[in-house]
C-alpha cells in the first residue's frame, strides 16, 4: 500500500503498489515515501501490468509531478498510462498539501477590516436616509417614481396580517403591567393608580417599542429578504440601468408605507394595552370599568400620546430603513439572503431601544 | 432488466413529466461505457426533466431506467449514486468556499478516508483549472469558473457517470469550448460516461457521440443516433433543420418533409 521512490541516473522511479496507494498518503509529505528528486529529469512509473488507478493515485502523481517541477522544470513521464498521461497534463497546478491556505491574518486585521466595513454600512445607511429624505417632496407632490400599488400592497401586507399579533402583544404587555402594579399597590390602598401605571408606560414607552418589534420581525424582515432575492436575480441591476434608482423604487413606498402605518397600530395597540390592564385589573382590585377609565384619562394626558406617536412615526421609518439597507447591501447568494434577514431584525430591535432611550433623554431635557 | 444489463444505463419506455402531465413519452435508449450522449430538443421539449428523472430528481411517470442493470434506488441503497450532476446554474452552495463545496459531497458520504479529502477535492479542482481558487466564495467568481467548480464537485465522488444540464449556457463560446475539451479529456482520462442536455450545436458535433433529440410538439423522441448521421439523414424535418443551423445561420434545405 506504500508507494516507494528511487533514484536511477537522473530519473525518479516510483513504485506503485499493486493494491493502490492508501489515500492516507495524500495527507502525508512526500518525503515520508523517500521522495528525493536529486535532479531527476524523468518520472517513471512502475506498477503491475494489472495495475488499476484512480483519484487517490492520480491526485499522488500530480503531486510527485509538481514538486519535481519545482526543482527542474516539467519532468518527462515514463510508463504512465496514456488516459492518466492527460489528467496529470490538465492538473497543470498541482495541489500540495498547504497550497490555497488561507493568508494568515492576525486579530488586529480582522477587528480593523470589521469596523471599517461596519463604517462603511453605517455611511451608506445614513447616504440613503438623506436620499429618502431629498425625495420626500417629490413624493408629495407625486413625481417620485414609485408605484402607488407598491405602497397599497405594502401597507396591507404590513397592516391586516399583523393586526393580531400587535393586539395580542399589547394586551398581554398591559395585563402584566396591571398584575405587577395591582399587587405592589394594594398594599399601599393605591390600587387605582394601576390605570395611572399601565397607561403611562404603554402609551408613553411599551406600546410603541413592542408594536416596533414586532413590525421588525414582521415585516422589517420581509422587506430585507425580498429586495435580498431581487438582489440575487439582479432585478435590482435591471432597475438601475433603466436609470430608477432603487431607493426611489422600492425604498420610499416601503418607508412611507411604515410610517403611515405606524401610528394607526400604535393607537390600536394602546387600545389593546389599555384593554389588558383593565381585564386584570378589575378581578383583583375590585375595580370597575368606569373607575379604570377615568383615572386613566387624568393620567395620560395628550403629551404622552403626543410622545408615543412620535416614536411610532420615527420607529416604523427605521424599521422600513433598516429592512431595505440590509437587502440592499446583502450578497448575492442565498446565505446573503439569511444574513440581510438576521441583521435588519437585530439591528432594529437594537436600533429602537437606543432611539427610545434617545427619546427619554430629550423628553427629561424638555421637561414634558 | 437482462436486455440492458451490458448498458451504463439503460433507459426502457419511460415516460417523464410533472404531476400527472406528461412532457415527454415512449423514450427508450441505451447509453454505453465511456459514451457522450446528448439530449436535443426544442425548448420546453423535456430535456432537463428527462435528465432530472434519470438523477431521480422527479419519478418516472412510467418505464424504468437502470445504471449497469440496477435501478437507481438499488444503486443508493449500496451508498452514493453512481452519477455526479452539473447544474444549469452551477448550483454552488453560496455559504461555502469552492473547496467546502467539493469536499462537503465526500464528507457526507464518508467518502475515502477524512485527512485525503481536502487532497483529492483540491486533485479535482485542479483537473478543472482552479487549483489556487480553493478558498473563494462562489459570489466571487465568474459564470465559467463557477461551472468548472461545480464539474470539481459533480467530480468529488468519482462517479461513473457525469449528468450536464446545458453547460454551456450564458457562457462565452471560448470558454464553452474550453468546458467541451475539458469535459471530453476528464471522459478520456477517468472513463466516464456523459449525459448533457444542450442546445449549442457546437458543442453537440464537437463532444457528443450520440443524441436522442426530443419532439417538443410530438411530445415523444424524434431521434436517436450520432449527431453526423441525423444531420444527413434523420427521418424528421425537424431534426435535420435542427443540426443544420450551425453558427447561427440555416443551411439550405432541400429534403423532404420529415
Amino acid at each position: 500500500m506504500n508507494p516507494t521512490f528511487r533514484t536511477e541516473a537522473g530519473t525518479l522511479v516510483v513504485q506503485m503498489p499493486a493494491q493502490g496507494i492508501h489515500p492516507s498518503w495524500l495527507a502525508r509529505p512526500l518525503a515520508e515515501s523517500g521522495f528525493a528528486p536529486d535532479g531527476a529529469s524523468v518520472l517513471r512509473v512502475e506498477a503491475a501490468e494489472d495495475w488499476r488507478w484512480g483519484s487517490v493515485e492520480a491526485a499522488f502523481l500530480a503531486r510527485v509531478v509538481h514538486e519535481l517541477g519545482r526543482e527542474i522544470g516539467e519532468p518527462a513521464l515514463v510508463g504512465v498510462p496514456a488516459e492518466l498521461k492527460k489528467l496529470l497534463a490538465l492538473a497543470t497546478i498541482p495541489p500540495t498539501l498547504n497550497s490555497g491556505a488561507k493568508p494568515a491574518s492576525s486579530w488586529i486585521t480582522g477587528v480593523g477590516l470589521r469596523v471599517r466595513q461596519d463604517l462603511r454600512a453605517l455611511c451608506t445607511f445614513i447616504a440613503m436616509l438623506g436620499e429618502v429624505v431629498r425625495l420626500l417632496p417629490r413624493f408629495a407632490m407625486a413625481r417620485a417614481k414609485v408605484r402607488g400599488a407598491e405602497v397599497l400592497e405594502t401597507l396591507a401586507e404590513s397592516s391586516s396580517r399583523a393586526l393580531a399579533i400587535v393586539a395580542v402583544v399589547n394586551l398581554l404587555i398591559g395585563a402584566i403591567l396591571a398584575f405587577v402594579g395591582a399587587v405592589q399597590l394594594r398594599r399601599f390602598g393605591a390600587g387605582i393608580y394601576v390605570a395611572d401605571l399601565v397607561g403611562i408606560a404603554s402609551v408613553r414607552e411599551l406600546t410603541p417599542i413592542a408594536t416596533a418589534i414586532v413590525l421588525a420581525g414582521r415585516t422589517g424582515a420581509s422587506f430585507a429578504a425580498r429586495i435580498a432575492t431581487m438582489q440575487g436575480n439582479e432585478e435590482i441591476d435591471a432597475l438601475t440601468t433603466l436609470g430608477v434608482s432603487p431607493i426611489e423604487f422600492l425604498v420610499l413606498p416601503r418607508v412611507i408605507a411604515l410610517t403611515l402605518l405606524m401610528p394607526l397600530l400604535y393607537v390600536y395597540g394602546c387600545a389593546f394595552a389599555i384593554l389588558g390592564g383593565m381585564w386584570v385589573s378589575a378581578p383583583i382590585l375590585d375595580l370597575s370599568s368606569a373607575a379604570y377609565l377615568v383615572e386613566l384619562r387624568e393620567a395620560v394626558g395628550g403629551a404622552n400620546f403626543a410622545i408615543g406617536g412620535l416614536k411610532a412615526v420615527v420607529f416604523g421609518a427605521l424599521v422600513a430603513l433598516l429592512g431595505c439597507h440590509y437587502g440592499l447591501q446583502a450578497d448575492r447568494s442565498a446565505a446573503g439572503v439569511g444574513y440581510a434577514t438576521t441583521n435588519a431584525v437585530v439591528a432594529s430591535i437594537v436600533a429602537i431601544i437606543a432611539l427610545d432611550a434617545v427619546f427619554a433623554v430629550c423628553a427629561n431635557a424638555l421637561d414634558v | 432488466m437482462d436486455a440492458h444489463a451490458g448498458s451504463r444505463i439503460a433507459i426502457d419506455n419511460v415516460t417523464v413529466g410533472y404531476g400527472t402531465r406528461p412532457v415527454q413519452s415512449g423514450i427508450s435508449a441505451r447509453i454505453e461505457k465511456g459514451e457522450v450522449f446528448a439530449i436535443v430538443g426544442d425548448s420546453g421539449s423535456g430535456k432537463s426533466t428527462l435528465m432530472k428523472t434519470m438523477a431521480g430528481l422527479i419519478p418516472a411517470q412510467s418505464g424504468q431506467i437502470l445504471f449497469d442493470g440496477h435501478t437507481l434506488e438499488a444503486c443508493m441503497q449500496k451508498g452514493a449514486p453512481p452519477f455526479g450532476i452539473l447544474f444549469q446554474s452551477g448550483a454552488l452552495w453560496s455559504s461555502m468556499t469552492v473547496l467546502e463545496n467539493v469536499t462537503l459531497p465526500m464528507d457526507l458520504q464518508s467518502y475515502s478516508i477524512a485527512s485525503a479529502r481536502a487532497e483529492l477535492a483540491r486533485f479535482k479542482l485542479a483537473l478543472v483549472g482552479l487549483a489556487g481558487d480553493e478558498h473563494r466564495y462562489p459570489a466571487s467568481l465568474s459564470g465559467g469558473m463557477r461551472k468548472r467548480a461545480a464539474l470539481a464537485r459533480a467530480l468529488a465522488l468519482d462517479p461513473a457517470i457525469l449528468f450536464l444540464d446545458e453547460p454551456s449556457a450564458g457562457l462565452d463560446p471560448l470558454t464553452s469550448r474550453r468546458l467541451d475539451e475539458l469535459v471530453l479529456s476528464l471522459r478520456d482520462g477517468l472513463g466516464i460516461t456523459v449525459v448533457l442536455v444542450t442546445h449549442e450545436l457546437e458543442s453537440l458535433y464537437s463532444i457528443a457521440d450520440r443524441m436522442i433529440f426530443l419532439d417538443g410538439e410530438a411530445h415523444r423522441p424524434v431521434a436517436i443516433g450520432s449527431p453526423a448521421e441525423l444531420a444527413r439523414s434523420a427521418d424528421s424535418r425537424k431534426v435535420r433543420d435542427f443540426l443544420a443551423r450551425r453558427g447561427g445561420v440555416a443551411v439550405e434545405h432541400t429534403g423532404a418533409i420529415g
